[in-house]
């Protein structure tokens, strides 16, 4: 396994998502409210960029006629079918027990750390003053 | 180790990324998509095809579907202009509206040999029926100047006034033997059940153009989408496709359609195709007692179904298990089932996740490719 640096964290504020391409898997690295989430951006279903989808909540039902709609913007809806997953864990809410698309741990970790290693960053210039977007692959 | 960081995605970017996954696979097998739908990239794009009259016609009354709702579809879809999110045209305008863009995202990377177009938002189902032919026959033209001539790998299909026979038959014959065109294009959705004798026009006219008769899904024919009512949600329009196909199978083989126009071939696209054999068995179970109500109908009405009827695949049916989409397929044939992807629609099928293992090299070429080619003419 090995520490992929992405971006500074400025760079990737609240509600916003970075696309990368690490050892030739597409990931997707979100901010949801201050925390950082790492998708495969791969659809398990047919293939698509799953994570080109909107983030939506989470609609639920005890019973009908109730709905409680929960997690707004913590589920990935596919662009093609529109299947939904949750970004911080990859489970799929139609089929999760043959469906789940690959999640990788995001961390933020202080320049100084970055700098120390062991990191992968070629793309990307560290500064110890700052704070990184870390994802583990 | 190789970080690529890209921005925001952006649809040409997507594809890069699709492609240059692709780059080391194999070359992929060459297809047949024998549905995708071309849109128009503004409101006013079929003028230059339409008489003047049409354009003041359409600016001053604009359209009157058979259905309560002025205009719009009969419900609404769960992605924008039922399509894709990442099938937008970097140019701009509606999905399926560009066709540089239509081969970088589809027809390239799937090696998509033949497409067969299928334009949905036509005349068919408006109740001014010269509106209707005039809109239809332009739609004809525009597939030919921006389409397929465009690109020798798609094929068009002839829509017409779909509840004026003979207008409808008049427009087949004007394209008949045009290569351009390799179907004539029906909805699912009519006035009344398809078999009935007011279609017979457009039957007669295609056999004797030799074009086989597309039904597609959807349409507009003033009645509720489903024999039980107007459905709640859009899932129920989405599964309603399948039972209204089975009413337009049903009354086509009962009215003694397939006796009438023998050398008649009928695809139905995008209904799905599981239901095939139960409904076929029930008719033949029906026809069994019944008969001498309907003596024009000669034969058990699976010998129709199975003589003059393909399908369509896509969306694919997706049962737990392979083994009964197998049963389906063998009471169906191999030999009539034709591939299609329903791009840029938002329940696309790709091709490489639709047949699961355990298919011969031979059902896979004419599941993909073969029988495509036969039942439009270019084998």
């Amino acid at each position: 396994m090995a520490r992929h640096v992405i971006a500074p964290v400025n760079e990737l504020p609240p509600g916003t998502r970075k696309f990368v391409t690490i050892d030739d898997r597409p990931i997707a690295i979100f901010n949801i409210k201050g925390e950082f989430f790492g998708l495969l951006n791969r659809c398990p279903h047919q293939g698509a960029a799953l994570c080109e989808g909107p983030l939506i909540g989470l609609a639920q039902s005890s019973d009908p006629g109730a709905i409680e709609y929960t997690r707004l913007g913590e589920i990935i809806r596919c662009p093609w079918h529109g299947w939904e997953f949750d970004v911080r864990t990859g489970q799929s809410y139609c089929d999760p027990r043959r469906f789940r698309v690959k999640a990788y741990p995001v961390n933020v970790e202080p320049g100084a750390a970055v700098v120390k290693g062991p990191y992968v960053a070629e793309t990307i210039k560290v500064a110890v003053e700052s704070d990184y977007v870390v994802v583990d692959l | 180790m190789n970080i690529q960081v890209r921005d925001l995605p952006e649809q040409a970017a997507s594809v890069q990324t699709k492609s240059a996954q692709t780059k080391t696979a194999q070359v992929k097998t060459a297809i047949a998509d024998c549905d995708i739908h071309p849109a128009p990239a503004t409101r006013t794009e079929l003028y230059p095809f339409l008489a003047k009259r049409w354009h003041d016609h359409l600016e001053t009354y604009d359209k009157h579907p058979y259905q309560g709702m002025m205009e719009g579809p009969p419900y609404p879809k769960a992605q924008p202009n039922a399509s894709r999110r990442d099938a937008y045209p970097p140019e701009g305008g509606p999905q399926g509206s560009s066709l540089s863009f239509m081969q970088k995202q589809h027809l390239d990377p799937n090696n998509v040999v033949l497409g067969v177009l299928n334009p949905l938002k036509t005349g068919q189902g408006l109740r001014n029926h010269d509106l209707a032919a005039a809109i239809c026959s332009a739609i004809n033209d525009w597939q030919i100047e921006k389409w397929t001539s465009q690109d020798r790998r798609l094929k068009a299909s002839v829509v017409v006034a779909n509840e004026d026979g003979p207008t409808a038959a008049a427009e087949i014959r004007k394209r008949a033997g045009d290569p351009n065109f390799v179907q004539v294009l029906l909805l699912s959705r009519n006035v009344e059940p398809l078999g009935q004798r007011r279609y017979w026009p457009i039957y007669e006219a295609a056999q004797e153009a030799g074009l086989p008769v597309g039904v597609h899904a959807f349409g507009f024919g003033g009645n509720p989408i489903t024999p039980s009512g107007w459905p709640s949600f859009y899932i129920e329009e989405m599964v309603g496709h399948a039972q209204c196909q089975q009413s337009a199978l049903a009354s086509l083989v009962l009215e003694g359609v397939f006796e009438r126009y023998p050398k008649l071939k009928m695809v139905m696209v995008e209904a799905g195709f599981g239901w095939a054999p139960s409904l076929a068995w029930r008719l033949d179970r029906s026809w069994q007692r019944l008969r001498s109500e309907v003596p024009h109908v000669k034969r058990p009405p699976s010998d129709y179904i199975r003589d003059h009827i393909w399908w369509t695949t896509q969306p694919m049916e997706d049962p737990e298990r392979r083994d009964h989409l197998f049963d389906v397929i063998d009471w169906i044939g191999w030999d009539k089932l034709l591939f299609a992807t329903d791009y840029p629609h938002w329940d696309y099928d790709d091709p490489s996740r639709v047949l699961p293992p355990g298919v011969s090299d031979a059902n896979r070429e004419a599941f993909y490719l073969g029988n495509a080619r036969k039942v439009y003419g270019l084998a």
